[in-house]
């Protein structure tokens, strides 16, 4: 996949103007060619983890090494041989999401939180606008007079370095200045505040350490450094940070678990100082000597190996004391607090959360810090805990949002989302706190909606597709909660940026914001933005704005379409090729969006699109065919013809384009145009076909997956035009071409073809040459790869041809038979696939003897070894045995099912799908041809494959029981199955049970309820709960058959219920649950209110199964007794004292409540207090009598 | 027996119900409940013609005012809490 992607990314280059220095080209013009939005994002090329920017730094190539013995060696070793320390682990490990990004994607973290205000919360949308403007003026002009003073070097820097820090743009550098900037919020005591978010204002000193220039040496004790750092990824740890290199923020989990291996290994293996010797060594008899003046210790570290060992003279093993290694400094906390039992914590976590496991005694910090804390403690027990610890202080976090504050919640969150470990699942978790704090906070998250955006953004262009959807969630979400106003006003600057991936992001989330706030609200900002005078990029980003709304929204852009399209339409003529790109390109994301209607939005347009195909080149002409592509279907027949005709030279000559890219949106364009009514064949048959043909039918074509598919679906698109014997009759030779991969893309597109349009056209000639084809390409398959086009391609062609299939089924026939002796394994499976297919045609050309043949050969195949092989030949003989019946069948029933008993016992999947699917035919119609003790025999073996792990095996197993209880009797199978309720493993004693209610239900519950019962006196846990859950199955597939059997079994219910044993009660409760649902309206409400009795008093059951299948039961009781009945039994419980109480007896009510709140109304209480302060609560209509 | 989704539904049946006006929780005041009760009430009688029609008969008045009254009457029907009412005032002497 990734191949094409990169010559898109790298392609830009090639532009007429060409791209910028510092940019990816015309990376975003190319992100929606697909025609499917849902991909959208795979145009992102992933690059393998290895090229990883993050991971290419130098400190951090360090081998894996455990006994390294020194640095100096470790560090020799890893300049040698880093391809031998590779990670064998490395493509099973879980990947953080930093490691997995691309380029591209990756910029997210490169752009910092830090770049922006906060907004004053109170100001209007002008006045907010008003201040940036000015704010922006004054920027630039202390900026101008830096730049003249020279004393500044970022300007320098800036100009040249825009790539590897995108965020020195203008904006960015105001952490440097602020004292100058003002703050724009007209409140002068906030301008320390600006643009800050990590820091509480008051720790900045007044003035000094203010400036920290890029070239100068940091200096880790001014605080106000550490505070300014872009991103705020490297958070100073209090203790033991004698290294700052440990945490790094380009690291990944890995890496920074090597740096700790290291560490403590050299730490332990350190030289011994001399007093540690002098305690070791005897202190009489020895003399400390000077060394030699001329000595020289061994540096080279390969003969410091092999130097002799020195007798070992110590008094025996010494424990190290605890203090010799600081264990903060290989990431071991000294404590982990109580409350953080159970939960993993990761060494990059002892960074993140230095304060929990530093701080003693939370109560003693100042309240702000005891905030922090808390917030700590809860994200750290989100982000590892185990589910019950996650959604516990999930809830907790979301409760306490408000008390909490936006500012503490998200100084802690966003960072940690902007961590390179980070992983899915953690991000995930990260995204659905902001996701529920959101809705706490509501519009107080106003100032934070910048640095959320920052931190979201990235997600809307994540190639997981999920992240994408929360993205958006959230977006729409922010959006919501803090107005269309403070959105605006945040995202307003970044739609100029000069970081293409910004603006890029920005589009997609104004995209978002007015899919939740409706597109009217957006269009006068867009049309604003689209028509500004001030910066090409603005007016891109406007058009790419419209874009990302017409793929998000789809049809929903129709009632806005025509002023959605007057906003962009002058974007055809601008001056800037990019512009025009974009342009064209959300004029048919407007077009696709909108089909088939809104063609009349689009008539202003249409001149400038077709005058522009005869000017443009390259990427432009590109994007203005696409969208003529997709408005030409949307057009009257007459115009779709005329247009059609216009762009059709054009079109033709592009045919030639070596551009991967022309190639794909022109085949695209060929497909919409002919697939036009007004389009005529003879104009395609004489016009496009043969230069159609001359260009795309050659064999590059088949390597390239997309190309591929989109030559087929046009190809067809044309056959469906100009008629199929047209353009089979141009391929049919093409079938024997020496390619194979060409081949199959024939074969594939005649397969669509036929299936399409059938196989009349096809005269005896071309029939024959196709025939002849297919047995050349049939035989002819490598079977490289699945080899499944070639397979149903065959199918489909000779089925469709039908009667006419006859005379070439023998040679057919004689193929697979030789080919099913062939040695190659791949060979004889499609070979035994084959017949499967094509057993149908055979019947129908009256070919019996030949499939009783064929039957017969796949029969004495049966002693296939290869599984594989085995499922196909069973699969051959379901089709065979499917179209000439159980009594026509050769060999015999009688003969063929003892010999399929051996290999039910087969442990292949395909093999036991398979079989049994031919055994459970077998059962089903032609049961009697086989003697009821061969069937009790293959009861047994069915027993086996319950233990399958594919659910389609158990559920065809379980029903095969069922068709050999209705051929035999339920009585022998039945009581083999009760026998099997006594074995251990659970799964076998849950399909048994399945397999129970089955046989119940295809010879009728009387059959199998006496032998449950009776079976219930087993004093056995496992076999009472088994009869009981056979009796819930039972009753959920007989339905209302259910209501003879009711005061049956409703003793044995009442016993179950009132049993000390849990799942008892549990899988009673179900079986009442679905007894209820089933006689409904069938009059045994005495007996279901008298287990509704004993149901009830679970209601305070805390296991959560068997409270769902308390719950479950009473809502199936709502059904059958009414809702008013359901009510009563709640009231007693809703005001009780004990909160515990409350809690169980309102979420019974909610239930009834949401399922019947209509003719809850009937059976209201009456609350008449007449001395209540508050008034009468009396509700009197329903009193009135006439 | 329970399948996946509805053990599923029943795990989150708490929050499920929040999002429904007019579902209860245990620190419910009288005062709101007997509230959610009249206005579902009032919601019943005037989605069902035939109630609106009986009351109208009873009460000697045409359909239409039945109708208004009812409307009129959902909006709150007992007036706001009494203790609602005195926090409010509270808070106004504060000012």
């Amino acid at each position: 996949m990734s191949k094409p992607e990169q010559q898109v990314v790298g392609s830009g280059a090639v532009d007429g103007k060409g791209a910028e220095f510092g940019k990816l080209g015309a990376f975003d013009t190319h992100i929606y060619d697909t025609e499917d939005p849902e991909n959208y994002v795979r145009e992102i090329a992933a690059e393998d983890a290895s090229s990883d920017s993050e991971e290419d730094s130098p400190n951090v190539s360090l081998p894996r090494t455990r006994f390294g013995p020194s640095k100096e060696l470790l560090e020799e070793a890893a300049r040698a041989e880093v391809d031998e320390d590779e990670d064998p682990f490395q493509e099973t490990r879980r990947k953080a999401i930093a490691e997995r990004e691309n380029e591209y994607q990756s910029k997210a973290r490169a752009r910092g939180v830090l770049s922006r205000d906060v907004l004053n919360v109170d100001d209007s949308y002008v006045s907010q606008m008003k201040s940036r403007l000015e704010e922006d003026k004054m920027e630039t002009s202390v900026e101008k007079q830096k730049m003249l003073e020279g004393n500044h070097n970022e300007g320098n820097l800036s100009s040249s370095s825009e790539v590897s820090s995108s965020s020195v743009g203008l904006k960015r550098q105001r952490w440097d200045d602020d004292e100058k900037t003002p703050s724009g919020t007209g409140k002068g005591g906030n301008s320390l505040s600006t643009s800050r978010w990590d820091q509480t204002p008051l720790d900045v000193p007044a003035g000094g350490q203010r400036r920290s220039r890029w070239d100068q040496t940091p200096d880790i004790a001014a605080s106000s450094l550490l505070k300014d750092q872009k991103t705020p990824l490297w958070t100073p740890s209090i203790h033991g940070m004698e290294t700052p290199r440990l945490y790094d923020p380009g690291m990944t989990p890995e890496v920074y678990n090597q740096v700790r291996w290291q560490k403590e290994m050299e730490e332990r293996n350190r030289p011994l100082t001399n007093e540690e010797l002098d305690e070791i060594l005897p202190k009489e008899g020895y003399e400390i000597l000077q060394p030699p003046p001329n000595y020289i210790p061994i540096r080279t570290p390969a003969r410091k190996l092999v130097s002799t060992p020195t007798p070992d003279t110590s008094s025996g093993y010494r424990i190290p004391s605890e203090s010799t290694v600081p264990k903060s400094s290989i990431g071991i906390a000294p404590k982990i607090p109580e409350e953080l039992e159970g939960v993993m914590i990761k060494p990059e976590d002892y960074e993140y959360f230095s304060k929990i496991f530093t701080v003693q005694d939370e109560s003693e910090l100042p309240l702000e810090e005891q905030k922090e804390y808390r917030i700590m403690m809860l994200l750290l027990k989100i982000k590892n805990g185990t589910p019950p610890i996650r959604k516990s202080a999930l809830r907790m976090i979301t409760e306490r949002a408000r008390e909490f504050g936006p500012g503490p919640l998200f100084n802690q969150i966003l960072p940690l989302l902007m961590s390179p470990t980070l992983e899915d699942q953690e991000r995930h978790l990260m995204v659905k706190v902001i996701d529920r704090i959101l809705f706490k906070l509501d519009d107080a998250v106003r100032p934070y909606v910048h640095k959320i955006l920052v931190v979201i953004e990235p997600l809307l262009i994540d190639e997981d597709y999920y992240a994408r959807v929360e993205g958006r969630e959230i977006i729409s979400n922010l959006a919501k909660a803090a107005g269309l106003a403070t959105m605006i006003a945040t995202m307003r600057p970044d739609i100029d940026n000069p970081d293409e991936y910004v603006r890029n992001t920005t589009s997609r989330a104004f995209a978002v914001v007015a899919s939740a706030l409706g597109i009217p609200a957006l269009l006068p900002f867009l049309r604003a933005v689209c028509r500004s005078k001030k910066s090409w990029q603005a007016r891109h980003t406007g058009m790419k704005i419209v874009q990302q709304i017409a793929i998000l929204m789809g049809c929903a852009v129709l009632p806005h379409l025509r002023s959605l399209v007057e906003i962009i339409e002058e974007g055809l003529v601008d001056e800037q090729t990019k512009i025009r790109t974009i342009c064209a390109l959300a004029i048919a994301a407007l077009a696709e969006a909108s089909a088939p209607y809104g063609i009349e939005a689009f008539d202003s347009v249409l001149k400038p699109l077709w005058k522009g195909i005869r000017q443009h080149k390259g990427k432009t002409l590109a994007a203005f065919l696409k969208a003529i592509g997709f408005i030409i279907p949307l057009m009257d027949a007459e115009y779709a013809s005329y247009y059609t005709k216009e762009v059709m030279p054009v079109i033709i000559r592009e045919f030639q384009s070596p551009d991967d890219e022309m190639k794909k949106i022109v085949l695209k364009v060929v497909k919409q145009c002919i697939a036009c009514d007004g389009v005529e064949a003879s104009y395609v048959k004489t016009e496009i076909i043969p230069e159609f043909f001359r260009c795309f039918w050659v064999r590059r074509m088949a390597l390239d997956r997309r190309n591929y598919k989109q030559l087929v679906e046009s190809t067809v698109e044309i056959a469906k035009k100009v008629g199929a014997a047209e353009v089979i009759t141009r391929l049919v030779d093409d079938l024997k071409d020496e390619s194979e991969p060409y081949r199959r893309m024939v074969m594939e597109t005649i397969e669509n073809i036929v299936s399409a349009m059938g196989t009349s056209e096809i005269d005896l000639k071309l029939e024959e040459r196709l025939v002849d084809g297919l047995l050349y390409a049939f035989q002819e398959q490598t079977g490289v790869d699945d080899g499944t086009v070639i397979l149903s391609g065959m199918g489909t062609i000779i089925n469709a041809l039908g009667l006419r299939a006859k005379p070439y089924l023998p040679q057919i026939a004689g193929i697979i038979k030789w080919r099913l002796n062939n040695k190659s394994v791949k060979v004889r499976q499609q070979a035994a696939d084959l017949i499967y297919h094509i057993a149908p045609v055979m019947k129908k050309c009256k070919e019996e003897s030949l499939l009783s043949h064929l039957g017969l050969v796949l029969f004495e195949y049966l002693g296939e070894e290869y599984p594989d092989v085995l499922g196909s030949i069973l699969g051959g003989l379901i089709g065979i045995v499917n179209v000439i019946g159980m009594e026509n069948m050769n060999p015999p029933i009688s003969e063929l099912l003892p010999r399929l008993t051996p290999i039910l016992k087969n442990r292949h999947e395909k093999v036991q799908e398979n079989c049994i699917d031919l055994v459970g035919r077998i059962a089903d119609r032609g049961a009697q041809y086989v003697s009821s003790r061969e069937w009790m025999r293959i009861c047994f073996e069915l027993l086996e494959l319950l233990k399958a792990p594919k659910k389609a095996i158990r559920r065809a197993t379980v029903n095969t029981f069922g068709y050999i209880a209705k051929a035999i009797g339920p009585q022998d199978v039945l009581a083999t199955l009760l026998n099997n309720l006594k074995v251990q493993e659970r799964q076998q004693r849950v399909c048994t049970t399945v397999a129970i209610a089955i046989v119940a239900e295809t010879c009728g519950p009387f059959t199998v309820i006496p032998a449950l019962m009776n079976e219930y006196r087993t004093p056995e846990l496992n076999v009472q709960n088994g009869v009981l859950k056979s009796m819930s199955f039972l009753f959920e597939y007989v339905g209302e058959m259910g209501k003879d059997y009711v005061y049956a079994v409703t003793p044995l219910l009442v016993d179950a219920l009132i049993d000390r044993d849990l799942v008892h009660r549990q899988t009673a409760s179900t079986t009442v649950g679905h007894i209820a649902l089933g006689v409904a309206g069938l009059g045994c409400e005495d007996a279901l209110v008298h287990l509704l009795n004993h149901v009830w008093p679970n209601i305070f059951e805390t296991s959560p199964h068997v409270i769902n299948a308390v719950m479950f039961a009473i809502q199936g009781c709502q059904v059958c007794l009414g809702p008013g009945l359901i009510l009563y039994y709640s009231l007693q419980g809703l005001f009780h004292p004990a909160r515990k109480v409350r809690e169980v007896y309102w979420k019974i009510y909610n239930n009834l409540y949401i399922y019947a709140q209509d003719s809850l109304t009937a059976f209201y209480p009456r609350i008449e207090i007449d001395n209540d302060p508050n008034g009468n609560y009396c509700r009197p209509e329903l009193d009135l009598v006439l | 027996m329970a399948t996946n989704p509805q053990q599923n539904l029943y795990s989150q049946l708490e929050h499920l119900q929040s999002k429904y006006v007019g579902t209860g929780h245990p620190d419910i005041s009288r005062h709101d409940w007997c509230t959610n009760m009249a206005r579902d009430s009032i919601a019943t009688y005037l989605g069902h013609a035939s109630l609106v029609d009986l009351f109208a008969s009873v009460e000697g008045e045409s359909r239409g005012r039945i109708r208004y009254h009812l409307l009129e009457k959902l909006h709150s029907p007992y007036g706001e809490s009494k203790e609602r009412v005195l926090s409010k005032k509270e808070r106004l002497t504060q000012l």
